[in-house]
This record gives C-alpha cells, sequence and structure tokens, in this order.
C-alpha cells in the first residue's frame, strides 16, 4: 500500500506540473492548447541535448528548457492565436489553430529530433529499498527528487500567481476580462506573458520528466490527452483544480495498474471520468473567476 | 564555340538518358510517426540506403537494361485506416511491391487491397493468417517470436536455469498475439508461467506502477512481447530499479543505442532479435552500414534486420525480369524454390531463399537469419545462429 500510495502521489505531482500550463492558457485565452504535449516534448529534447549531450549542470537544462519554450509560446501567442482570437469570433478557429500548431510541432520535432527514443542520465543515482527498514517500498532515488522539484515549483507557481504583480494581473484578465481591461489591465501583454508561462511549464515538466521517462518524438499527443483529463478532472481554467487533477489521476492510475491489467486502469478511469462530468461539468473546483 | 556546343550536346544526352531511364518503384507502407516511428523510419532509411548504392552505380541492372531504384513512402501513422489509404495509393499508382506494414492491425487491414492488385507485400507483421493459404501476397520480413522463442527459451532453460516466466505485452493487437504465443511455448518447455495477464497502455511512459506487481511474483525470466523500441528501454530500467535481477527478452529487434542510453548498464543480459549482426557480416554488410550512418547521421540496429526485404525483391525481379510488373510472375519465382547468392554475411555458402513452409505451409517468409543477441555494454553480441525452415 504504502508504495502505490507513494508511486501516485510522486507521478501525481509531475502531472500536476504539466497541466498547470494548460489550465494557465485555457484560463487567459479560452484556448484549448493541443499542442501542450509537443511543447513538453520539445522541453524534454533541450534537455537531452543541454544536460544528456553537452554535459551541463541539469539547472542549466531546466532553465535553458523552460526560457525556449517561453520563448515559443510569446511567438505562438503574438503571431498566431492572438491575430486569429482579433480575427475570428468563433472559438473553432483557435481550436482548429491549436490543433495544427500540435500536428506541426509534432512534423517538426519528427524531423529535427529523429524517430529514437532518447534519455539523460538520472539527476540521482540509486534506489531506495524499505526492506532494510521494514517498509514494503522501493522506490529510485531520481524519482522522489523529481518529486519534489515538482512540489517546489508547484508551490512557486501558486506563489507567484498569489502574490506578484503579473500574477494577480493574469487573474483579474481570467476572472473577468472586461472589467480587469477598465482597470488598466494591458490584456495583449498578459496574454502573451500567460501562454509564454503556460509554455514554459509545459517545458520545465518535459525538462524533468526526460530523466525518468526519456522522450521521443511521438508522444505528444498522448500527454496532451493526459493533460486534458487532469484539467477536466480538476476544473478546466482552475489552477488548484489542475493539480488537484493531476493528483488524483496519478493516486488513480498507481492503484488501478497495480490491482487491474494496464488498459483496464484506464478505461475504467475514462467511464469514471465521463460519468462525473455528466454531474459536474465543471469539475471538482469549479470555476472561481471568468 | 563549338566546343561549348559540343559539351552542351553532351551533357543534354547525358542527362536526357537519365532522366529517361526507366525506374522500378518499390513502395512502403508503415509508421513513420508517433510512438513506433523507430520502426518503419528504420525499413525506410535501409531501402533508401540500397537504392542510393544501385543509383550510385547507374541503377539495378535486369536483363541486361539499368533501372533506377525509387523508393515510395507512406506513413501510416500506426493506424489501420491510415495504412489502407497507403495501399490504396500504392495500387493507384501501379507499385507491385511493397515493404511493410509494420504492425499485425496494420498488415491485416491492407491484405484485402493488396490480394486484390495482386501487390506482393513484405509485412513485419507476427499473425500466421497473412501467410497462410488462402492468403498469397504477404511475405513475412523477418523471424518471428513464435520462431525465435522456442530456441531462446530453451536455450535458457538449459544454459541458465529459468524456471519460471512473467509476460507483459502493450495492450496491442500484435504485443498480445506474440503474448499468447509466448505462453504456450514457455508452457510447451515446462517453464511455469508466473505472470501472463499483465498489459500496459501503448503510450505508457512510467512504468513503475506496472512493473511493481509482476516483480513480486520473482520470475527468472520477464517476457517482454512486442516492446517497441521506445518502451523497451524504460521496462528493463524500471525492472532493475525495482530489484530484478531475472533475465528479460524481446521476441523483436531493437537498437543497441537506444537501450544503451536509455537503461545503460540494467540493459546487460538482455536478449532479443536481430538481423546481420556484426559476428556474421561481410564486408559488403559493413560498407551498407557505413552508408546509412553516413547519409542518417547515426545507425539503427533495427535495420540489420529490415536490409533484406529490397534485396530479395530485386534479386527476383533479376531472375524473372517478367516480374517486374506481374507480381503472380514474383510468387512464381518465390514458390519454386528459388534462391541467390547472399553477399551480406561472411559465409560464402548463405543464400537469399524463401522459407516458411513448416510455419506457414507455403515459402511466404524471407530466409533471414535467427540470430538471438544479448546486449552487453552498448553492444549486440550474438548468442547463436539459426534459421527459420
Amino acid at each position: 500500500m504504502e508504495q502505490i500510495l507513494l508511486n501516485g502521489l510522486i507521478t501525481g505531482a509531475q502531472y500536476a506540473l504539466i497541466a498547470l500550463g494548460l489550465t494557465l492558457i485555457f484560463s487567459l485565452m479560452s484556448i484549448l492548447n493541443f499542442a501542450h504535449g509537443q511543447m513538453y516534448v520539445l522541453g524534454a529534447f533541450v534537455t537531452y541535448y543541454v544536460y544528456g549531450k553537452l554535459g551541463l549542470p541539469f539547472i542549466v537544462a531546466i532553465i535553458a528548457s523552460g526560457l525556449t519554450l517561453a520563448l515559443i509560446g510569446a511567438i505562438f501567442e503574438k503571431y498566431l492565436f492572438n491575430t486569429v482570437l482579433k480575427r475570428s469570433v468563433r472559438e473553432e478557429s483557435s481550436m482548429l489553430l491549436a490543433a495544427g500548431t500540435a500536428f506541426f510541432l509534432d512534423s517538426l520535432i519528427l524531423i529535427v529530433f529523429g524517430e529514437k527514443q532518447r534519455s539523460v542520465p538520472a539527476l540521482v543515482d540509486g534506489v531506495f529499498f524499505g526492506e532494510d527498514y521494514g517498509i514494503d517500498l522501493i522506490i529510485p532515488y531520481n524519482r522522489i527528487v523529481i518529486g519534489l522539484i515538482a512540489i517546489v515549483l508547484i508551490v512557486s507557481f501558486i506563489l507567484f500567481m498569489q502574490y506578484s504583480k503579473p500574477g494577480r494581473a493574469m487573474r483579474a484578465l481570467a476572472q473577468d476580462k472586461t472589467a480587469s481591461q477598465l482597470m488598466g489591465v494591458d490584456l495583449d501583454k498578459y496574454s502573451l506573458f500567460g501562454f509564454a508561462l503556460g509554455a514554459m511549464l509545459a517545458g520545465v515538466a518535459g525538462s524533468l520528466l526526460v530523466t525518468i521517462t526519456g522522450v521521443n518524438s511521438g508522444i505528444g499527443g498522448g500527454i496532451s490527452i493526459q493533460a486534458f483529463t487532469m484539467i477536466m478532472i480538476g476544473g478546466a481554467g482552475v489552477i488548484s483544480g489542475a493539480i488537484l487533477g493531476g493528483f488524483i489521476l496519478g493516486l488513480v492510475e498507481a492503484f488501478g495498474l497495480y490491482y487491474l491489467p494496464g488498459d483496464v486502469t484506464y478505461l475504467t478511469i475514462f467511464v469514471c471520468l465521463m460519468i462525473f462530468l455528466t454531474l459536474r461539468p465543471q469539475g471538482l473546483m469549479g470555476k472561481p473567476w471568468g | 564555340m563549338k566546343r561549348f556546343l559540343k559539351i552542351g550536346l553532351a551533357v543534354g544526352m547525358l542527362s536526357s538518358t537519365l532522366l529517361a531511364q526507366e525506374s522500378i518503384k518499390i513502395g512502403f507502407v508503415g509508421t513513420l510517426s508517433g510512438a513506433n516511428a523507430a520502426w518503419g523510419t528504420s525499413n525506410v532509411r535501409s531501402m533508401e540506403t540500397s537504392a542510393d548504392i544501385y543509383n550510385k552505380n547507374g541503377g539495378v541492372e535486369i536483363a541486361g537494361k539499368k533501372y533506377k531504384v525509387e523508393i515510395v513512402p507512406f506513413d501510416d501513422a500506426f493506424d489501420p485506416k491510415i495504412a489502407v489509404a497507403g495501399m490504396e495509393k500504392m495500387a493507384q499508382e501501379g507499385i507491385k511491391y511493397v515493404v511493410g506494414p509494420n504492425d499485425d492491425a496494420q498488415a491485416i487491414a491492407v491484405k484485402p487491397i493488396a490480394e486484390r492488385n495482386k501487390i506482393v507485400y513484405f509485412p513485419y507483421a507476427f499473425d500466421k493468417s497473412l501467410y497462410v493459404k488462402p492468403a498469397n501476397y504477404a511475405v513475412f520480413g523477418m523471424i518471428a517470436s513464435y520462431q525465435w522463442e522456442p530456441s531462446v527459451y530453451k536455450w535458457l532453460k538449459d544454459n541458465k536455469d529459468v524456471k519460471s516466466v512473467a509476460f507483459i505485452a502493450a495492450n496491442a493487437a500484435d504485443p498480445l498475439n506474440q503474448r499468447d504465443n509466448g505462453i504456450k511455448i514457455a508452457q510447451d518447455l515446462g517453464l511455469k508461467v508466473v505472470e501472463a495477464k499483465a498489459t500496459y497502455k501503448a503510450d505508457t511512459r512510467d512504468f513503475f506502477s506496472v512493473i511493481t506487481p509482476i516483480i513480486k511474483k520473482k520470475p527468472d525470466l520477464l517476457v517482454l512481447s512486442g516492446v517497441s523500441p521506445a518502451t523497451a528501454p524504460l521496462i528493463i530500467k524500471t525492472a532493475r530499479q525495482l530489484g530484478f535481477k531475472g533475465y528479460m527478452a524481446a521476441g523483436t529487434a531493437l537498437d543497441a543505442s537506444i537501450l544503451k542510453e536509455g537503461a545503460g548498464d540494467a540493459a546487460n543480459g538482455f536478449i532479443c532479435q536481430g538481423g546481420a549482426d556484426a559476428s556474421i557480416q561481410s564486408e559488403k554488410m559493413e560498407k551498407w552500414v557505413e552508408h546509412y550512418t553516413n547519409k542518417y547521421g547515426e545507425y539503427n540496429d533495427e535495420s540489420n534486420t529490415k536490409v533484406f526485404a529490397l534485396e530479395y525483391i530485386l534479386a527476383v525481379l533479376k531472375s524473372n525480369p517478367k516480374a517486374i510488373n506481374d507480381a503472380d510472375e514474383f510468387l512464381k519465382t518465390v514458390d519454386s524454390g528459388w534462391s541467390a547468392p547472399n553477399l551480406f554475411f561472411k559465409d560464402e555458402n548463405a543464400k537469399l531463399k524463401f522459407v516458411g513452409k513448416t510455419t506457414f505451409g507455403q515459402n511466404r517468409q524471407l530466409g533471414v537469419p535467427l540470430t538471438p543477441k544479448i546486449y552487453k555494454d552498448g553492444k549486440f553480441e550474438t548468442l547463436f545462429v539459426g534459421q527459420a525452415d
């Protein structure tokens, strides 16, 4: 039981980090960023080269991944999403654009980084064997470290959104665009900032998880689906909901995979999600703003 | 001025000759994107490497005439519906020989189109119904896990005291099929199957929760049925981290550099299928690997298996030029007990020949070598060399 709980919590922390960026972009601009998984993959590949190939410290790699994705996110927002949102009143336009960028990034990643599975050395070697201490637990130290970094990053993000000026501005925009604009919040500036921040979170998540799962060019779509599942459980556009959704999915997966055959777990998760959404379409945490 | 005119005329004639050179189009329908892109990519790259080498030497000579070898790739994105569209495209272009698809579901989906349009195709799919009569146009491109596993399990049982085995497979047609065959082979050999039902979603990245319950059953051997190149290192590393000390094996071809990077020393002792490994390959094969590496920046060991299909097609066309536009002529040659020198092996007596009578009741398999390989410190070593018949 301890093993399953710990597996679930560590996975959940990583999942929450993936879901945060997606929910931030949705809350600010009502864009379902289908390319979120591909942004994660790009972040992982940047870390693969900076940390894995060049041998630079992991902190440099994580910063490089975050900044690269922030830049890509900013470019996407400024030249694609912002333009489309201004010119088209139909929500489908931004959704189609997001799907298009996902396909575009998928192909680009395959061309640039190739088809092979890539991996980097673990941050910390070794495995904790609980048997030596009378606990039924085996966990690699690397997973513990990555889980802790993910939690630190999530807490930092919450504090940033809660107490910083840009964080407050983005929350205000997410709650009520018109009112916040009337109060002097620059919509264009903070939409750009928010999209870049959301993409950066995807890149950072990719950077962290490449040390556990490696990366290959085809995994973006699956990661986007996972991220959407998390934010639907927690409540799309709600930061606390994304975190809660991440931990719930991590724990349900860990218990399911231990007690049920692989795909039955996911079948169960999706059936439960369908039933849950018919009863509470806004997710667990509702939508406190906007 | 005259000199320039002469040179211009010569260049013009040469280019018109080159442009006029007829080509033999060989299609490829397989996975070039998504999580399993490594399978299809190593396929196409192998074909393009061979085509390059032929074309550099003026083309492939058939009945005294040189043809350019042209590869027509189609990405089925690991989706049977798209694979069908791919095979239809090949039919529309009049292509008679197609390499691929890479998996059961796609290969089964394209079967009616290939049969109807008389296209000989070379799947890397293990489902026997593709090759057993009344099916006629599919030629299996490699060794199946159910041909490979009996010898490997027996070797492990006899030499490494392996007594119990656990299976894990992705929840997809091909891996599940391989798992079921593997279970039967293990049971027939008297091995105790301690886990037969473990599956994972094909895009699983974190195997900690999936592997934990299997490792607790303490098998001597963990079989990764139909495992993809991207997934194998993740499972191997996780199993070792969980303290698994036994053997691991997969009846599919994998790449040593991916295992090295993804699992490191944890992959030492991992056994998988291979093709023309370094220990048995000829100078021609070494040059082929060099050309591939120069062209694409790095080699993929999976291509040791994927080098053969195009070579077989061209060798049969050389033997029977009528087959260029007639797949039935091709199959006539296949059924005639045809063979040709296999220049990819050191062994001068090695032959390209079609096999499969024992397994499929007809020669619908390339006679590629059965070479279980064991991974050690970043490289594969061949355990032993055999042959399907």
